[in-house]
């Protein structure tokens, strides 16, 4: 545990999850390990398929029990690992300890229950000892706090009568109602348009400033995690390829992938004619076994050792750390052998 | 000085939150009501109901007395409805047969949705293996000829409603059984139900609370049409000498003693048929209605 601290809050070692269909198994998170400190917010980004929210959805047991499994790995909460409570157990930290929103506002709501309802489900569930009118009290009031006017009302309409970016400011709701101290956000105004998205941004931010809680964010949109996180995990192929600050990422990222990948975001200076860029090839299919760094066919420095031998996570500074080759100095002879050209840094 | 002025603020206050608030069932039921053709279709069913509890009590015949110097008689002022082959009064009859029909319609009905809900809710929610095997028995006692299992139970039981409600039911209860399944299944995937899941909900909660709500639309509708199934099933068991044997009589073995009488005496056949039309008709309505009342989304 390299990263432990008194101030850890959630820590993942080597965490694999794979699902399985009839023909084959797909191993969609292969090895991730991060850390979570106290009031953070660390952002989670990648491509479609990259893992991200399979990775999210295994912390807490979420997915479902038969195609997916968890195939090894920990996941110490508060020095508690989750991957070996009983179902049971679980329940208890769901919602009350870590809590979740999700992607899509307009499917994550139970259609035929009433806003009020499903923001009081959670805070009954973990709180049974409080009133009914207390309940309704506290749901009313945070309602209020995520910005819904005339909550009276709205806490008794179902979720149909509500926008996209109100049922959004529900979810989060019912998210906060039990003050979870870790908040998984996994693409939460993917679906929303711009506006309302920085106003959804900017709500989290509030709450979390008040309530003290960690965010871990998970998007594709580099944007977003810009001005709204701490720390940044880039995930590529269902393993974290880099780990940075926000400022040492955006300033001076290492791995290949990232740099690449901030380079095909549109930029409004770049000249009309210029193309935007784009990642040759595709991301490697995930039910075959990837014995080296997954990124090895796209990328232009990989050599020989690079397809056989997965790269070690190579410490850049005190918190930026990259998945590749080109930070091993045992390679560094072999580099120069294989590709005299071309020397990236 | 500027010239604009600030409008007062809607009040941030919380409203008052005393007010009534309405249950579940409440709302569900004020919906129907607002519903014109379901009400209809309720009140078409309440009447049926009530008569066929009071009038045989009230029409001066019973359904057994036969009057052989009266038979086939078209309807006239001393037997409503006519007589048939036996001069047995059909007006009297027929509320007889109301009893036996609704009887054995809604309570097949009932037990179907009873076992099949919990059946295919389980297997659906479950998944994977078990769902696999709990599926493949149904498939099995569902490619079991009706008719055999039919007369293996007349090989064991007495003729009767309840033979016949075990007759209905020992099969009936699979179709239900696989659309709850197949809407659990689709049900299940929803995020609200992962939401739900990461809020600690427990399984049981899960199951009542989200999955099954909002698979009721496919329920009631099932439901209704299993309503007049049974009804005609019923029918086809008494012809096999399964289900009620005379003299007392339900809609479906009228109508099957009137079927042959149609050309001369048509008042035998009309009247049960239209009944069990009049019924399937309000039913329809009733089942159309309720489904709308149960789901918030098509609420009008």
């Amino acid at each position: 545990m390299k990263h432990a601290s008194k101030n850890t809050l959630l820590e993942v070692e080597n965490l694999h999850t794979s699902f399985s269909t009839l023909s084959k198994r797909v191993a969609a998170v292969r090895g991730v390990s991060f850390h979570l400190k106290k009031g953070e917010t660390l952002g989670i980004v990648g491509e479609s398929g990259s893992g991200k929210s399979a990775m999210a959805k295994s912390l807490t047991r979420l997915l479902p029990p038969v195609s997916a499994r968890i195939d090894q790995g920990k996941v110490y909460y508060k020095g508690e690992d989750l991957l070996l409570k009983k179902e049971k157990e679980l329940c208890k930290i769901r919602g009350k300890e870590i809590g979740m929103i999700f992607q899509d506002p307009m499917a994550s709501l139970n259609p035929t229950m009433r806003i009020g309802e499903q923001i009081i489900e959670g805070y009954a569930l973990h709180y049974g000892a409080t009133s009914k009118n207390e309940r309704k009290q506290r749901a009313l009031d945070l309602l209020k706090q995520v910005g819904i006017s005339e909550p009276a009302s709205r806490f008794k309409q179902y979720p149909h009568e509500l926008s996209g970016g109100m049922r959004q400011r529900v979810m989060i709701a019912i998210a906060m109602i039990s003050s979870p101290s870790i908040l998984i956000a996994d693409e939460p105004t993917t679906s929303l348009d711009v506006t309302i998205q920085t106003q959804i941004l900017e709500l989290l931010k509030e709450i979390q400033q008040k309530e003290g809680m960690s965010i871990i964010l998970i998007t594709h949109d580099f944007s977003i995690v810009a001005g709204f996180c701490d720390r940044i995990i880039v995930m590529y192929a269902g393993e974290i390829v880099e780990s940075a600050t926000v400022e040492e990422l955006f300033s001076s990222p290492k791995h290949p992938y990232t740099k690449r990948l901030l380079q095909s975001i549109p930029r409004l200076d770049a000249p009309f004619s210029q193309k935007l860029y784009s990642i040759e090839g595709s991301a490697p299919d995930l039910s075959k076994e990837i014995k080296g760094c997954p990124f090895a066919k796209r990328c232009p420095y990989a050599i020989d050792s690079c397809y056989d031998q997965r790269p070690k996570s190579y410490s850049i500074s005190k918190s930026h750390y990259a998945a590749c080759s080109l930070f091993d100095p045992h390679l560094k002879k072999e580099r120069e052998k294989e590709k005299e050209c071309l020397t990236p840094f | 000085m500027s010239e604009i002025e600030l409008l007062d603020h809607p009040s941030q206050e919380i409203e008052e939150i005393n007010e009534e608030e309405l249950s579940y069932w409440k709302d569900a039921w004020l919906r129907l009501y607002a519903n014109r053709p379901a009400l209809s279709g309720l009140i078409i069913l309440t009447f049926l109901a009530l008569c066929a509890m009071i009038i045989p009590w009230l029409s001066g015949y019973t359904y057994y007395e036969t009057h052989l110097e009266l038979k086939n008689s078209p309807p006239s002022s001393t037997f409503w409805f006519g007589t048939d082959e036996l001069g047995r009064d059909l007006f009297t009859r027929i509320w007889w047969g109301a009893r036996i029909s609704l009887f054995v319609g809604v309570t097949a009905a009932l037990i179907d949705m009873v076992i099949g809900v919990f059946y295919g809710a389980s297997a659906g929610f479950i998944g994977g293996k078990v769902d696999d095997v709990m599926m493949r028995f149904s498939d099995v006692l569902h490619s079991l000829p009706y008719l055999l299992i039919v007369i293996l139970l007349m090989m064991i039981m007495r003729p009767g409603v309840a033979t016949i409600l075990i007759a209905l039911t020992i099969t009936g209860w699979i179709n239900m059984a696989r659309i709850v399944r197949g809407q659990i299944l689709q049900i299940k995937q929803n995020d609200y139900v992962a939401a739900a899941w990461m809020l600690g909900a427990s399984r049981w909660r899960i199951l009542l609370r989200h999955l099954i709500p909002n698979a009721i639309g496919s329920i009631i509708t099932t439901m209704t049409l299993t309503i007049p199934a049974a009804i005609f099933a019923e029918a086809f068991l008494s012809f096999l000498g399964l289900g009620i044997q005379a003299p007392i009589a339900s809609w479906g073995t009228m109508a099957s003693d009137g079927l042959p009488a149609l050309r001369y005496y048509p008042w035998r056949l009309f009247f049960p048929a239209g009944f069990i039309s009049i019924t399937m008709f309000a039913l329809n309505l009733l089942g159309d209605g309720l489904r709308d009342a149960f789901d918030p989304r098509l609420r009008i």
